[in-house]
């Protein structure tokens, strides 16, 4: 498919991205971005930890990661520029993450209709050694929330 | 002191915030925990570091997810005879209303407690208690 097909810029939803507050406060990078698939880094950092005697990163860090490789694979699935919103998000913990070791997120958006998109997501430390499983829908254009890609009024 | 001996130091005195300040991430997220008449509250301060969208603004939804997470894991721990970290086997969360860049607070409740596994039920809110802006329910191990 040719790049008009598609709404948003990937480099508009990059930047969007890498200027997310939250993200930048974790440390987060994103390392690729393709047309409904969004891959995120976190290196490993003593304060985002959850459980002191395992030095495992805490699950709302997993989550967040998630949830934001999830958002991007929406984004650039999306056929025109419009807004999105989390509708839910479902997480399973696999196992715990270990310490001192990067933790990524891969999403996949596998189908988009009209109102929804639908995002699968893992979370991982090495290719053989995934972390958590995540399912997400986001609802499109739900309002006139401004994201990447957005028209803005001067 | 181990993390046991914290958590029960933190339950025996009442205080749950030491609880918090046991948990490296929870900290990070400057959580507040205290006590009122229905018991276990948990406070996230509005910070620049958990925005996810600054034009809106809105906390980040994952920020949230962590909240409710957090939340439920201490209600594990105060309400639990073990005082032991309990592990999240899962969670789904409904986001309901874009939170805004203000505090959010977030209270547990436990729905089944099994030997091994409990349920939990989360709530996070703003500005009004009847218009949460997330809420999940999770399964944890505890035993």
């Amino acid at each position: 498919m040719t790049s008009t097909e598609y709404g948003i810029d990937l480099d508009a939803i990059l930047q969007f991205t890498a200027a997310i507050p939250a993200m930048r406060a974790l440390g987060a990078e994103v390392v690729s971005l393709k047309r409904g698939e969004g891959c995120l880094k976190l290196e490993w950092r003593a304060d985002l930890v959850g459980d002191p005697e395992t030095g495992g990163l805490h699950g709302g860090v997993v989550t967040t990661l998630l949830d934001t490789a999830s958002g991007m694979a929406a984004f650039s699935a999306l056929k025109a520029v419009m807004q999105i919103a989390t509708l839910d998000l479902r997480i399973d913990y696999l196992k715990p993450a270990r310490p001192e070791v990067p933790l990524f997120a891969d999403a996949t958006c596998y189908k988009i209709t009209r109102n929804i998109a639908f995002v699968r997501a893992r979370a991982y430390q090495a290719d053989d050694d995934q972390i958590a499983a995540s399912l997400s829908t986001f609802m499109l254009a739900s309002s006139q929330m401004p994201g990447p890609g957005a028209k803005v009024s001067s | 002191m181990n993390l046991e001996q914290t958590f029960r130091a933190a339950i025996e005195s009442r205080d749950p915030q030491k609880l918090c300040d046991a948990i490296p991430y929870a900290k990070f997220l400057g959580l507040r925990l205290d006590l009122d008449d229905d018991g276990l509250i948990c406070r996230l301060p509005q910070s620049d570091e958990i925005i996810g969208n600054p034009t809106l603004p809105a906390i980040h939804g994952g920020i949230i997810g962590a909240l409710l997470e957090a939340t439920a894991l201490v209600h594990l721990i105060w309400e639990g005879e073990g005082a032991i970290m309990p592990k999240t086997i899962n969670m789904s969360i409904d986001f309901l209303r874009s939170a805004g860049a203000k505090d959010t607070l977030a209270r547990g409740t436990i729905t089944r407690q099994g030997r091994r596994v409990a349920n939990v039920r989360v709530e996070a809110w703003q500005d009004q208690r009847d218009k949460p802006v997330a809420a999940a329910h999770g399964h944890f191990l505890i035993g």
